[in-house]
């Protein structure tokens, strides 16, 4: 690890502007990601602009009855929150089956949706690595590719995100909003993470500079009836190899409204959409929902050691929609 | 002597177990390596030093936190815990008791780390955070009962190689009915410890 | 000066065999307990390991230039500077060195993760980031790294036991049975992954070498470093008195040896401390194995033919072989009987012991086949095995010592509620979880080792035991308390037992099962000569009165015998076949392990080592990246073991099983409780869902792919096939 400076800033145009001083530095939050990859020499910041004591950390209601969190709430403070386990409950499952007790409560939700790959060859940097030295290559795809991604990747990249909280994020339309030097901004979650194409190092669509201020979850009815399961190759504290967050409004037999969304299988929080037009409309029934499986795992191209996640997908979606009916029907 | 500050080292006042102590850090130094190497705080331990095995778990503002990804610097103004203030004088903590009382450990290594960890879990299950073993977290559901399956999936954070998961976990179930007695106010105390022992 | 006695008002019956906590408890709950690296010394100076970056070649150049202008750094050894070694020697295990700990003697690269250099700064931030700008430059070869048990290169080979055993014709033994198993069963590269990374300080103090360590055998480090270093023995000094885990790993290595050297050419005291990811390459390992049973049987399962081989890889430096086929030579006889253990030289760091060595991935194997068997007899499989009871040493012909397998698997059976099991498979049902249950049987060896033990009757009436011992968690410390207690007949607040300095005089490792045996002999020796002693009412002077005791003359009379530990192991679990997922709820073990010293860390520790099988069974795996030869995510988020919430509830309990050759009783507990564990849950998993697991671990995908390919089981309706 290099030798770097550091500095707290107080409020978030100071922040903004600490960091546009030193084209090498980074925002600091809870530091469970960046610090990790500083140690690995992943990460060779100049400068740490530690932004844990702006006053971000609120959890507030909107007006139109969606929720407002700010970017340094931590893991554990979001999933602890009366109305986000009240309204968006898979969100809260969702940071709960991530990390650790210890690992949430410092991580932050800003830092947690700019969490890096655990990719093993991104982390090692005697290996060649696309996302961390662009040009270099891509081991996985030849190499041990067990638990990488099946949509949406790219010869040069089959990494995956990590995120947990992203999942849920991605199925409940959250909106990222932000501060830059030119004032504030905000992208859609759909918007916000890059597709991998030749350039998996770019991997978000934030402006340089820019500062997560936050994220706003739009008021959805249907996300009271939601649901996170998470499947890891140990019963805790390990990442996924695939996660469905899904939510089910059903009336007379019938999906009146449905949100899924997949974790573990792309380089970003995957939203299926086409999963969704299968359901919505259809009989809240199995032969639906695998159906709705089938249609978003059409896309997928996975690579010979990774095949079983295609089934593994179906299935889980298949188990957490009829969950989600049984619970309907009570 | 410390070196001066520059850029890349501060001087800061770390609040550890009440105490404060003023030193300049390197940056680059975590909270954990501060404790161990600068202040003699040796319980505190590294067993990977990259947050996936909660042995160097220590309290934060109250809040467990593994301390290897704490940089000492960012630390400044909060109030830490290690396993060196757990006990009252002679006294242990009633956790650090319920573990030298069933073996909740074998080589020790990790046991601080399981210690301040389930101090904390206590503190959260009392303050009503569901975990992932909670079947259903909407706040209507009230609080889960801390059972042996809530207690363990709070504890996954720290890793036990020796595998002395099954006396851990009493152990803890035993602290943690002795502290719910105690919150309730009744003289149930001796009676939960009596009842789990 | 006062006159000791030896009769105790609180001693009448005696504490072994009692549960006490543990004397050093108070220590590891508060935090006080100082671990090798933790220990402080003025003018401390930090060394930090730098490995190859390649699999094999050799080293073209190492630009040590910009790395000395480098703040605080004080020196870069590496094989152009280092201290030359001496590695042509014998130590204590009676085995050479591994030369992976001989760092820096030449220009060869034969693994990934090689030590090829050691930096050391004023502080260990200064060292990393030195480290970690230290350019190494190669010349790479091609490497092979991967083990297949039809590697070309695989020959047998012996280590702690003969390679290779064979009696009567197996081809015809298996020809003539009427029911017969022929089996591939393979185990991965495993990792010991105690929660302490190794960690020594080396320093110079008058003419003599001093080394703070984390290690399972002071005198045995002590002898090794002395040996390495050409120095006296008397000139070395190894102390580890608080050690965070080992399970085999906690040996000579890389991190000893060049603190030393280090120490020694800058005259100061210098610590080196592995990091995690360093441990994966340079701590040793369980090798991955192959193995092929084939087993004939009669009608009725008793055993006619046994073939048992397994092919492990070592580095191209050592020869270690992981046993796996020696199960068989203890545990079932057949008139046509064959054992062999091979290994493969690859590009790969050295293997190692890892607790129950052999036995571990063996046990997998041998116990799964004979549940396959048990299926295609229709016969318990309790049943089977106790068909199969051998009635001497089936290799050596030799007599057993206490064999009581069948009490345990009476008792298991009994307690865990076997009887009447149903032997279908995938009919038991939870939700989305469907049931089963498997048991497996365990052996682990029973020996002792030639120790000696220094005991002293303080003039205040206390009495200290001195012994090399080391308490890597196993509560040795206060058994060792319990049993000079016992031997002296006085309360064992009055004895103070010190341990982990090599200062003591030589004593068996830990490690094998035998280490509180083998002390406990030497304590319980000496007691009775101090006993004899003090019967005489010699007063006791101000500085005590010591004897010294070494138990190499009693244990070299003993006769030869089969003499071993046994358990009988008891597993449910519950497989959700449409994500993979294997949880294991319930394990029970039984083990005749000789006398029990302390139930309380007895029971902790033989839980601990099925906790191990369970790791095994289902998360336990070193993945090695075929293009670099290195590993694949090497830390405890890329290396799975159990945590907490895998576990359920596991419980151990014994059968009483008195060694009456021991003057304790003891056998030891160390190891056989990981022995035949995974066996049990993967049996346990095949009751489940009629699927049979034979490589190891029992992953998600395996269980996945295994229901797709067994007809759609993981389908919408999670239905399992039944077999």
């Amino acid at each position: 690890m290099r030798e770097f400076g550091y500095q707290r800033a107080d409020d978030v145009s100071g922040a903004v502007a600490l960091l546009a001083a030193d084209p090498d530095a980074r925002f600091l939050g809870g530091g469970t990601n960046l610090v990790d990859l500083m140690k690995t020499g992943v990460e060779r910041p100049a400068r740490l602009v530690d932004v844990r004591e702006l006053p971000l950390d609120g959890i507030e209601p909107t007006a139109d009855g969606g929720l407002r969190v700010g970017a340094t709430v931590t893991n554990s403070d979001l999933a602890a929150h009366p109305e986000v386990r009240r309204r968006y409950p898979a969100l809260a499952q969702a940071v709960l089956a991530g990390a650790s007790g210890q690992l949430r409560n410092m991580a932050t939700v800003g830092g947690n949706l700019l969490q890096r790959t655990r990719c093993g060859y991104f982390a090692d940097v005697s290996r060649p690595c696309n996302k961390r030295a662009p040009g270099s290559g891509c081991p996985a795809v030849t190499g041990e590719h067990h638990n990488h991604a099946i949509l949406g990747a790219s010869d040069h990249c089959v990494a995956t995100n990590p995120s947990d909280m992203g999942v849920a994020l991605a199925a409940f339309d959250a909106v990222v909003t932000y501060e830059t030097l030119d004032g504030p901004g905000e992208l859609p979650l759909a918007d916000f993470y890059l597709p991998v194409g030749d350039t998996p190092d770019r991997e978000t669509a934030l402006p340089p500079g820019a500062l997560i201020t936050g994220i706003i979850l739009p008021p959805a009815p249907v996300a009271a009836h939601s649901r996170y399961r998470k499947v890891r190759e140990r019963a805790s504290y390990a990442f996924a190899i695939g996660s469905v967050a899904a939510a089910l409004t059903i009336e007379d037999g019938v999906v009146r409204e449905a949100r899924l969304a997949f974790g573990a299988v792309a380089s970003r929080p995957w939203r299926a959409h086409a999963a969704e037009a299968v359901l919505t409309g259809a009989p809240a029934d199995g032969e639906t929902f695998a159906a709705a499986a089938d249609a978003e795992l059409a896309a997928a191209r996975p690579l010979p050691d990774n095949e079983y996640k295609v089934t593994l997908m179906r299935n889980l979606v298949v188990a957490v929609l009829t969950e989600l009916a049984e619970e309907a029907a009570r | 002597m410390a070196p001066a500050p520059s850029s890349t080292t501060s001087a800061v006042t770390l609040n550890i177990n009440g105490e404060k102590h003023q030193l300049t850090v390197d940056h680059r130094t975590t909270l954990l390596d501060a404790l161990r190497e600068r202040l003699d705080l040796t319980g505190t331990k590294k067993g990977c030093d990259q947050g996936q095995c909660g042995a160097c778990t220590v309290l934060v503002d109250g809040r467990r936190a593994v301390s290897c990804l704490n940089l000492a610097v960012a630390a400044e103004g909060r109030e830490i815990t290690t396993i060196e203030g757990m006990a009252e004088g002679d006294r242990l903590h009633p956790v650090q008791q319920a573990f030298l009382d069933l073996d909740g450990y074998q080589c020790g290594y990790c046991t601080p780390g399981q210690i301040c960890s389930a101090i904390a879990v206590i503190e959260e299950h009392a303050a009503g955070w569901p975990s992932a073993a909670t079947d259903d977290v909407r706040p209507e559901a009230g609080p889960p009962p801390l059972t042996p399956d809530e207690i363990r999936e709070r504890m996954s954070g720290n890793l036990c190689r020796c595998g002395a998961y099954v006396s851990i976990v009493q152990a803890v179930t035993r602290a943690a009915e002795a502290h719910e007695a105690e919150a309730r106010g009744t003289d149930g105390d001796r009676d939960a410890q009596e009842a789990a022992a | 000066m006062t006159t000791a006695t030896t009769g105790g008002r609180t001693t009448v019956r005696g504490v072994v065999g009692t549960s006490r906590t543990r004397v050093e408890g108070r220590e590891k709950v508060t935090g006080a307990a100082r671990y090798a690296g933790e220990i402080p010394f003025a003018d401390l100076a930090h060394g930090w390991l730098v490995l190859s970056t390649v699999a094999r070649g050799r080293i073209r150049s190492v630009d040590t230039e910009p790395v000395l202008a480098m703040p605080g750094v004080l020196a870069v050894l590496h094989h152009g500077n280092a201290p030359r070694l001496e590695t042509d020697y014998v130590g204590l295990l009676g085995i050479p060195p591994d030369p992976t700990a001989a760092v820096f003697q030449n220009d060869r690269v034969p693994h990934l993760g090689w030590p090829v250099a050691l930096v050391v700064a004023e502080n260990s931030e200064q060292a990393r980031e030195a480290a970690e700008a230290l350019v190494v430059a190669y010349d790479e070869e091609p490497h092979d790294t991967r083990l297949t048990g039809a590697h070309p290169d695989a020959y047998p080979a012996a280590g702690v036991m003969p390679a290779e055993t064979e009696k009567g014709d197996l081809d015809a033994g298996l020809a003539e049975s009427p029911f017969v198993v022929d089996e591939a069963y393979t185990t991965p590269e495993e990792h010991h992954s105690m929660m302490e990374p190794h960690a020594a300080t080396a320093l110079w103090d008058g003419g003599r070498l001093e080394v703070v360590d984390s290690n399972q055998g002071t005198t045995w480090i002590q002898g090794e470093l002395a040996k390495m270093f050409s120095l006296d023995e008397s000139a070395v000094r190894v102390r580890s008195e608080h050690i965070g885990g080992g399970f085999g790993s906690k040996g000579l290595r890389a991190h000893q040896v060049s603190a030393v050297m280090a120490a020694t050419v800058l005259q100061r005291p210098v610590r080196v401390v592995m990091t995690r990811r360093q441990m994966f390459s340079l701590a040793g390992y369980r090798s991955p194995t192959a193995q092929r049973v084939r087993l004939g049987a009669d009608a009725d399962g008793r055993l006619r033919a046994l073939d048992h081989r397994s092919v492990s890889q070592t580095s191209t430096v050592y020869e270690f072989v992981e046993p796996s086929a020696g199960v068989a030579r203890v545990m079932y006889d057949a008139e046509a009987h064959r054992t062999a253990n091979e290994v493969v030289r690859l590009d790969v760091p050295s293997p190692t012991f890892m607790r129950a060595p052999g036995e571990a991935p063996g046990s997998f194997a041998i116990e799964s086949a004979l549940d396959e068997l048990a299926e295609r007899c229709g016969v318990d499989p309790v049943e089977l095995r106790l068909r199969n009871e051998p009635e001497t040493g089936p290799v050596s012909g030799l007599p057993f010592g206490s064999r009581n397998l069948e009490a345990c698997f009476r008792e298991g059976a009994r307690r865990f509620g076997w009887d009447g099991r149903d032997p279908r498979t995938g009919v038991r049902r939870d939700g989305r979880w469907l049931l089963g249950t498997g048991t497996a049987a365990a052996s682990f060896g029973a020996g002792a080792a030639p120790s000696t033990a220094l005991l002293t009757a303080e003039a205040d009436g206390g009495f200290t035991v001195r012994i090399s011992a080391a308490d890597i968690g196993t509560g040795a410390r206060t058994a060792l308390t319990m049993i000079a207690a016992d031997a002296l007949e006085v309360a064992p607040d009055r004895v103070r037992v010190r341990i982990g300095d090599s200062d003591f005089g030589p004593a068996m490792i830990a490690g094998g099962s035998m280490g509180t045996r083998s002390w406990a002999w030497a304590v319980t020796e000496a007691a009775r000569e101090l006993r004899e002693r003090l019967a005489l009412g010699t007063p006791v002077p101000p500085e005590g009165i010591t004897v010294r005791s070494d138990t190499t003359a009693a244990l070299g009379s003993l006769a030869q015998k089969e003499r071993h530990s046994y358990g009988a192991q008891f597993a449910e679990v519950a497989v959700d076949t449409a994500t993979g997922e294997v949880r294991v709820r319930r394990m029970l073990g039984i083990f005749a392990a000789g006398r029990i010293v302390n139930p309380l860390t007895a029971r902790n520790q033989l839980v601990g080592g099925m906790i191990w099988g369970v790791s095994m069974a289902l998360h336990e795996e070193a993945v090695r990246d075929r293009v670099s030869g290195g590993l694949y995510a090497p830390d405890l988020a890329g290396y799975h073991v159990a945590t907490h919430a895998d576990i359920g509830d596991i419980d151990a309990d014994w059968v009483d099983d008195s060694d009456p050759e021991d003057p304790v009783g003891i056998k030891g507990v160390g190891e056989i409780g990981i022995v035949g564990a995974a066996a049990a849950v993967a049996n346990a998993v095949w009751h489940a869902t009629g699927v049979r697991h034979r490589d190891l671990p029992i992953r998600p995908d395996r269980v996945l792919s295994a229901a797709a390919a067994n007809g759609g089981a993981a389908g919408t309706d999670g239905g399992a096939a039944d077999a």
